[in-house]
């Protein structure tokens, strides 16, 4: 009997269905009345709600990053009057658009999971921050709407309408950064509740107070706010019962919650722009004209500009996290950095590495569709051998034990090797890591440079403080990072760090003035080739899309992981199957496979844009074979 | 000299010095992770460089091209295809004929400690917030804190310097038969990265104490609140700084 390919998917999918159904099946079977955990069928609790909240932030942290560079492109093309900056920040408005009801549908999913799986710990949360969920949903549906009406009014609002379109485009990034920041309070907080003296709230201050007083009647308030600062960390919870004993704001600025808000805001940035950047790059991969392979040519550029602007403060902002983490509970600081997740670090260095060298290689490649930009072909060996060599020095493990055989353990007289050992220290990697963002500035300097030649009288003295100011800078932040293996840590850490820091920030702020200035009137004496970047280049794009993914889903393992065995640290410990710490391994496995779902679902969304699209060139099919070029 | 047989000396030159020169004129033997990490990042260096323009790539393949294709290489082509697989033969060769080589320890660069200090059953306070008691003599009681120092040396030589050495460089005469190897505390990455407190732990709880994560710890470290003082303890910890010149690990203020 012959079978039609159409029975045949309607057989697979009833067996599917029913496969489905028994894997579920033993949920049904589940006391529903009130219980601590309920496991999730087939893959478990964790698994369910690791996979749920992966890529609820993955999609998140695209939505909200990528509005906060279209306003801002399409104000740069609203001052201009130039009209592709503004088709530009259109396009990527609409693959908002297409992410935004996947977010919402991926948070619905999480927190049905989590209300399910982990009733307790959903009664303690809600019960704290209630108020803030109520908040949220209000934001929520300010978000909502003004996405709506900023992508749909879009046309409608051009000319003299513009600046009320800009006003909802602003509009659209205060209601998603505060969305961001009411969810980042419920899980900092399970990370650190408590906050410094300074800044709780005169409730928690009485009840801390009386609860010290009871704890020991040997004492009185006086002796007890002996050494008491502002800094001191007082925890929002009793610490005999467990009870929660502060103000629900005291629970929202809890100590991890700006370091996290400030990380994860420059993070979506340079997420988005990646995403973007990727997106691009397919496009431009199979783009059938000239006219739409510069477009996407160009896109692509932009997303990457974008994502290089967020990569570059990045390391800074996760320097800051780590310090608080660290201040807030040594333990934690050493499990972090030192023991349980030292080797995620590592390889946290392995992926930063890429995204340097993807990005730096994307920009060099870049200089080959410019006349004119060949004068500068000659510095790139000596780039590549920085950036490489300072990625090293991140990459070197401290610790080597691991990944040495016992004769070379015996050899090198220890764990740790007398030279290279240096290299494991943080003093050191934050030297490498400066030194790797003003070497990435200086191939962007070149970039911009390509195909012009500066007409101002004072453009030698002009290169020449150029040169010089990298050149100090490399010095100061060599030596600093030298000095930094002889001092006490606290010094080096609130100190020496963020003088590094600023020397590189001063010198990439000093230089842009300068440079600036020195090319405002400047001849140009080549043209971009829009559309003339190789293929190689755009498949780095997408490798820096899928690195940046990885990355997220490995530090929320490390951010996520580091409460070890606790719901909320040091207060709600965790009593489920699930409570040991996965090794990384597993870990890995489990980013991995997030990654996977991301991009299906990522690009069926494109597909779909694309496909609509392709109905309507259809409809109305336009010859275009004129490559756009442009001075810029 | 074309562009390919430069990236094959860079290469290979990196090779030797990694493994010859700083393993082993400079410093002692990089082990062989370390140094296939390094290498492979050289590659990638060299990937960037030939594929970034089209006409270095092209540069780049042609020896590679002629090689395999033209007439007048026939003797080169017919060199390679002996060389390659006795090159592949002899790196197999070299893994596999070696004696056994156990691997390294994996426990963990350090242990996390326990979120409050004890000695015995007596809770001290949290490991975040406990302080030497002694420390603040250094500013206040210079005589104070000097016979604190001294007594400290005097409890380390009767007991640990077997195991930590008389240069408290984790070369004591017993270290050699030890693994992992007592702690070298001239080492810049061990005292500056820990608070007074996490070493009280250690010296307190010695191997046993570890934690349950990140195990086998396989510490021969004695539990020393058995033996030791509390105060005798904390006076080891500051003659440990005294000696060598490092401080321990201050947060200071939070902000």
């Amino acid at each position: 009997m012959k079978i039609s390919k159409k029975r045949l998917y309607l057989i697979l999918g009833c067996v599917l269905v029913f496969y489905a159904v028994l894997a579920i099946a033993p949920a049904f079977a589940q006391d529903m009345t009130e219980a601590e955990y309920r496991p999730f069928p087939v893959i478990g609790s964790r698994t369910a709600a690791w996979i749920a909240a992966q890529l609820h932030l993955l999609f998140g942290s695209f939505i909200l990053g990528v509005p906060m560079f279209a306003v801002i492109i399409e104000f740069i093309g609203w001052k201009t009057k130039d009209e592709r900056y503004d088709r530009m920040a259109q396009e990527f408005i609409k693959l908002c658009m297409g992410a935004f009801s996947t977010t919402a549908l991926l948070g619905g999913v999480l927190v049905f999971i989590l209300i399910w799986c982990y009733p307790k710990v959903m009664s303690k949360l809600s019960g704290i921050f209630g108020p803030t969920m109520i908040f949220y949903v209000i934001l929520f549906f300010g978000e909502t709407f003004t996405l709506y009406l900023y992508s749909y009014g879009w046309d409608k609002m051009q000319g003299r309408h513009k600046g009320w379109h800009l006003f909802l485009g602003v509009l659209l990034n205060v209601w998603g950064t505060a969305i961001m920041f009411v969810s980042n309070s419920w899980l900092t907080y399970q990370t650190s509740p408590a906050t410094q003296h300074g800044i709780i709230s005169e409730t928690r201050k009485k009840s801390w107070m009386d609860e010290q007083l009871a704890a020991d009647p040997s004492l009185t308030p006086e002796t007890v706010m002996e050494g008491v600062t502002d800094h001191t960390m007082i925890p929002l919870h009793n610490e005999a019962t467990g009870e929660f004993m502060a103000t629900v704001w005291d629970a929202v600025n809890n100590f991890t919650w700006m370091p996290v808000n400030i990380h994860r805001l420059i993070g979506n940035i340079a997420f988005g722009g990646s995403i973007v950047a990727a997106y691009a790059a397919f496009r431009f991969l199979v783009a059938k004209t000239k006219e739409d392979k510069a477009h996407y040519d160009w896109m692509g550029y932009t997303g990457n500009f974008i994502a290089l602007c967020g990569l570059i403060p990045l390391p800074f902002a996760g320097y800051w996290l780590g310090r608080e983490i660290y201040l807030f509970n040594n333990t934690m600081g050493i499990n972090m950095m030192g023991s349980l997740f030292s080797w995620l670090f590592i390889i946290q260095a392995v992926m930063i590495g890429v995204l340097f060298i993807g990005a730096n290689y994307y920009l060099w490649s870049g200089m080959g569709r410019i006349d004119g930009a060949e004068i500068y072909a000659r510095y790139r060996p000596y780039m590549i051998i920085a950036i490489i060599v300072c990625v090293a020095i991140w990459m070197t493990p401290r610790t080597l034990s691991k990944i040495s055989t016992a004769s070379e353990l015996s050899a090198m007289g220890g764990a740790n090797h007398p030279h290279l050992g240096f290299f494991g220290l943080m003093t050191a990697k934050n030297t490498a890591v400066n030194i790797v963002i003003l070497t990435t500035f200086l191939s962007f300097l070149f970039y911009r440079r390509s195909g012009k030649t500066p007409t101002a009288s004072w453009r030698k003295v002009g290169n020449i403080a150029i040169s010089s100011i990298f050149f100090f800078a490399v010095v100061a932040i060599v030596v600093i990072g030298i000095v930094g293996f002889a001092v006490p840590t606290d010094f080096r850490v609130n100190t020496l760090t963020p003088w590094q820091v600023v020397i590189a920030l001063v010198a990439m702020f000093a230089v842009t003035v300068l440079d600036v200035f020195m090319y405002r009137r400047a001849q140009t004496s080549g043209t971009i080739k829009w559309g003339g970047m190789t293929d190689r280049s755009q498949y780095v794009l997408i490798l820096l899309a899928i690195t940046f993914t990885s990355l997220m889903g490995l530090m929320g393992y490390a951010r996520s992981g580091l409460r070890e065995q606790w719901h909320v640290f040091g207060v709600m410990p965790d009593t489920s199957p699930d409570a040991f710490t996965p090794p990384l391994s597993e870990a890995v496995n489990m980013v991995a496979i997030i990654m996977v779902i991301f991009f299906a679902l990522v690009g069926f969304i494109f597909w779909l844009g694309l496909w609509g699209e392709k109905k309507k060139q259809a409809a109305a099919p336009v010859e275009a074979e004129v490559a756009m070029e442009s001075d810029d | 000299m074309s562009l390919f047989t430069i990236c094959l000396i860079i290469l290979v030159g990196s090779w030797v010095f990694l493994r010859f020169v700083v393993g082993g004129i400079i410093s002692v033997p990089i082990p062989g992770s370390v140094i296939a990490m390094y290498m492979g990042l050289i590659v990638i260096a060299i990937l960037v460089h030939i594929s970034v323009e089209d006409s270095l790539f092209r540069e780049f393949r042609r020896p590679i091209l002629e090689t395999l294709v033209d007439d007048k290489r026939r003797l080169h082509r017919r060199v390679l295809v002996v060389l390659i697989p006795l090159l592949l033969l002899g790196y197999t060769y070299s893994i596999i004929a070696q004696r056994a080589n156990p691997p390294g320890s994996p426990r963990d660069a350090h242990p996390s400690p326990p979120l409050q200090l004890t000695y015995k059953d007596e809770v001290i306070g949290t490991m975040q917030d406990v302080v030497n008691p002694f420390r603040h003599y250094e500013k206040d009681d210079p005589e104070a804190f000097k016979a604190h120092v001294e007594n400290g040396k005097r409890v380390y030589h009767q007991n640990c310097f077997y195991c930590h050495g008389d240069h408290l460089d984790g070369q004591g005469h017993f270290a050699a038969y030890l693994q992992p190897l007592p702690a070298n505390f001239q080492d810049p990455g061990i005292i500056p990265n820990f608070q007074e407190s996490f070493f009280f732990w250690r010296v307190a709880k010695g191997g046993p104490g570890l934690p349950a994560a990140g195990t086998p710890w396989d510490s021969a470290m004695p539990i020393w609140e058995d033996h030791l003082t509390k105060d005798e303890i904390w006076d080891v910890i500051l003659f440990l700084s005294d000696y060598t010149g490092y401080q321990f690990r201050t947060f200071g203020e939070a902000h």
